[in-house]
């Protein structure tokens, strides 16, 4: 008997090594491959493409309508639930608000191991204690959390594996985004415009958590784009990069987006550019080194951060970016040299009426915001806003959630201080007797047009799903998750969720069987055909 | 593996040490606070929290009023005058307790089947500190009207004219009396300035009132005019209580609840043409409106 235990020990840690395991590690070659197993969610935005397009159609334009719910999970939490879920070999990972993070049976949604940060008491994040998901590599997800760190977890039991700070929270800097991995890399950037933040974007090696490079998104003294701020106001410039980029593995080239300069609604002080904020940047996820950068709106006063996920698109020899940017225009870049395509407004716009030497949207002067207060469309939160956007290669349509508002943007002068709001401004709704509405519109990549569109009665924070089977899935303020037919935007079906939907629509198979999931309120739902 | 249900709010107890040694002006209170404690040898009748620790400061309202600006004037206006979302925060009155504990709860808990979020928990504004709350509130008092707000006219005949000639009360109810199409206005007098009060009565439809707030939703219903016609050709008029793109609840001329789904209706039709008549000086004489309007106000404060 003493012999016993320690061979069938050494037995048990053999097989371990031998037997290929139904839950096998997340590789970086399957990240690359992740079309080849759609039945997973491997990333935030579902591939690199940043597409959020699911190639499973069991669920599809004819059955749609049969959806019912499979299983809840309540997070128990207050405050917005922006979680977009991984699914891998039958688990699903999510977090929830105040840092929290789950894995759980995606077939039956029984918990497998909760964890929650233990978070300061003076963590000052902006807009809620918010987080909008994982990344996975090995045996490892990754997350970013409010006190600015980034920690992996371990995916089998939610331990703690690795903890690195990544800058000091109490300066105003929070991570809220979800990590993308490449390679051995997990990479992060900043939320923090509302703090006068000096923004970055970090990359951090997988097995260790030793932080490997830092891309400052407002350079330093003696690089370039310095001349673009006005004295000493780089230092507290803003250009945070809160949500999760996107890879294209044929070139290495990673895209990040970036917020408002600092502060946000008030130019005063910070002559010039201001870049690189509210810019899509084109990184080697090897180094962290700038290829190009394109800035979608110079010297904003209007909060209009291009913090939406930046979408690949392949059109024959032609190699895209798409946006539909939160300052109300949608523009086609060249992913290859960051030239712009074209742009057009998707939503009602009033800064600009004529076009730069490049194309760009020129701003009018008298858009700026006054100490009276000036009118603008799009508002504050912009013609849309970190919600996802969806690209299908099917209908060949890009799908994104639009908010019809526009504000009073008022200035004054406000002196900064180390860790507090700093907004130079104060906006307000407008007099306009008509509320505030939102759509989903499908808008024509190749024109810019907007094929059709879907009113929401008010402005909603849903992002959008397109799958396969021929369907698109997006949620609204007053709680409906809804599956629209993609080429024609019919409603199919929709679920009363009980509360708005905060957050971006994934899909994922278990054993042949199709499942929506999304966030709403404090729970996560899944659905699927009975 | 922390337990989930940790409370995620600010712990309300005595200020943190680290915090007190950081902040310069709170020192100094402290010591003023200890200073008069040893002088009476009396027991504080308040913890520190209980009273803005920074009253006194003169920059705190300064800062206040940034922290304002950003995160509360989308609803209160610039001074926290009110704006068409929120009351009037000059009023010395507050719906939700007058005491600075009280205020603290509010911004920092929000008011529950409100518009008044908790703090930082939507996209209006950013999560203040316990320091930058105390700094709002150091503002709201600096803006505030120091005494009660006193009525502009006879409460007494203003109640008769509620109930009697001026026909309010077919409509709204005040503490229970009174009719039901338009909101319930026992709390009206203490929330909202005198100006949004005429304004209301004027000119009903330029600003509509707000009806159910769900929680985590940004904007309110409001008190919408609908018509809708079924599919067995009975027309409805009245007011909306709430909608989605599929489904309305709505309640009729007669006080009837109806509830649709819209895709089975013949029509329905929406506007924001306030069913409330516009009471001009014909109508209504500018006396009469004081003596309403003082009505609401002494109800308000009670």
């Amino acid at each position: 008997m003493e012999k016993l235990l320690p061979a069938s020990l050494l037995l048990l840690a053999a097989s371990n090594f031998v037997a290929p395991n139904a839950h096998s590690q997340v590789t970086p070659q399957r990240l690359l491959d992740s079309a080849k197993e759609p039945q997973n969610w491997l990333m935030y935005s579902g591939d690199y493409s940043g597409h959020r397009f699911s190639t499973l159609d069991q669920i599809s334009t004819t059955n749609a309508s049969a959806l019912v719910p499979k299983w809840a999970y309540q997070t128990m939490a207050g405050g917005k639930f922006e979680t977009t879920p991984l699914v891998v070999d039958g688990i699903l990972y999510a977090t929830g608000q105040d840092d929290r993070a789950f894995a759980l049976d995606a077939k039956s949604g029984r918990p497998i191991w909760q964890y929650q940060r233990a978070l300061p008491a003076d963590i000052r994040p902006c807009c809620g204690r918010v987080n909008r998901g994982l990344a996975i590599l090995g045996d490892k997800v990754f997350f970013g959390t409010l006190d600015t760190h980034v920690i992996a977890l371990d995916s089998k039991t939610g331990n703690v594996v690795w903890d690195a700070t990544a800058f000091d929270y109490r300066k105003g800097y929070s991570i809220t985004l979800a990590p993308l991995v490449i390679k051995n890399l997990v990479i992060v950037g900043v939320s923090g415009g509302e703090y006068g933040i000096r923004g970055f974007i970090d990359a951090y090696d997988a097995s260790t958590g030793e932080r490997k490079w830092r891309f400052y998104t407002v350079p330093g003294p003696g690089e370039a784009g310095h001349e673009t701020w006005e004295a000493d106001s780089w230092k507290i410039g803003g250009a945070p990069a809160w949500i999760t980029g996107s890879y294209d593995p044929a070139t290495n080239t990673t895209f990040w987006t970036t917020g408002n300069p600092s502060p946000s609604n008030r130019g005063e002080g910070r002559a010039g550019d201001n870049l690189y904020s509210n810019s899509l940047l084109a990184l080697d996820p090897d180094t962290g080194e700038l290829k190009w950068y394109f800035q979608f709106t110079k010297h904003d006063e209007h909060d209009w951060d291009a913090t939406q996920v930046p979408v690949m698109m392949d059109q024959g020899e032609k190699h895209l970016i798409a946006q539909a940017n939160r300052n109300g225009f949608f523009y086609v870049i060249d992913r290859s040299t960051g030239k712009l395509v074209f742009s057009n407004p998707y939503a009602k716009v009033t800064w600009s009426n004529s076009k730069d030497s490049e194309g760009r949207p020129a701003s009018l002067k008298e858009a700026s915001p006054t100490p009276e207060g000036s009118r603008v469309c799009p508002g504050a939160a912009g013609a849309t806003n970190w919600m996802s956007p969806t690209y299908d290669p099917q209908t060949k349509l890009f799908y994104v959630t639009a908010r019809e508002q526009c504000d009073i943007f008022s200035t004054a002068p406000q002196p900064y201080e180390e860790g507090h709001a700093y907004y130079g401004s104060a906006y307000f709704p407008n007099d306009d007797t008509a509320p505030f509405w939102g759509a989903l519109r499908a808008i024509d990549p190749d024109t810019g047009k907007i094929k059709w569109e879907w009113k929401h009665p008010s402005p909603t924070w849903s992002g959008v799903l397109s799958t396969a089977g021929g369907l698109v899935f997006t949620g609204d303020a007053e709680g409906n998750f809804i599956a629209l037919d993609a080429a024609a935007g019919k409603s199919l079906w929709h679920f009363q969720c009980g509360a708005s939907v905060y957050s971006s629509p994934m899909s994922f198979a278990i054993d042949g069987k199709q499942y929506v999931a999304v966030a709403a309120g404090s729970t996560l739902f899944t659905f699927a055909l009975p | 593996m922390p337990a989930l249900n940790k409370s995620k709010n600010k712990p309300k107890r005595l200020w943190r040490t680290r915090q007190m040694l950081e902040d310069a002006v709170l020192r100094c209170f402290l010591i003023v606070f200890f200073a008069a404690l040893a002088a009476n040898f009396t027991v504080p009748k308040f913890y520190a929290q209980d009273q803005n620790p920074i009253a006194n400061d003169p920059k705190a309202s300064k800062l206040g009023e940034f922290q304002f600006r950003s995160n509360c004037a989308f609803c209160h206006g610039l001074g926290a005058r009110g704006g068409g979302r929120g009351p009037d925060l000059t009023r010395a009155q507050k719906r939700h307790g007058n005491a600075d504990a009280d205020l603290f709860r509010t911004i920092n808990e929000g008011v529950p089947g409100t518009a008044m979020p908790p703090n930082g928990a939507t996209q209006q504004g950013v999560g203040m500190t316990d320091t930058e709350i105390w700094q709002v509130i150091a503002y709201i008092r600096s803006v505030q009207v120091k005494a009660p707000a006193q009525p502009l006219g006879d409460a007494a005949r203003g109640k008769q004219l509620f109930y009697g000639a001026a026909a309010c009360s077919t409509c709204h109810m005040i503490e229970g009396k009174g009719g039901r199409l338009g909101p319930d206005l026992t709390a009206t007098g203490s929330a909202r300035a005198t100006d949004y009060l005429v304004e209301s009565v004027r000119y009903p439809s330029r600003r509509l009132a707000q009806g159910i707030s769900e929680a985590m939703k940004e904007f309110s219903q409001e008190y919408e005019t609908v018509k809708v016609e079924t599919a067995d050709g009975q027309k409805f008029t009245g007011v909306v209580l709430n909608e989605d793109h599929f489904t309305l609840q709505m309640l009729d001329l007669r006080e009837q609840l109806h509830l649709f789904e819209k895709d089975k209706l013949r029509s329905y039709e929406k506007s924001r043409e306030s069913l409330m008549p516009a009471y001009d000086p014909k109508m209504l004489s500018d006396k009469d409106l004081q003596d309403i309007l003082a009505f609401l106000l002494s109800v308000g404060a009670r």
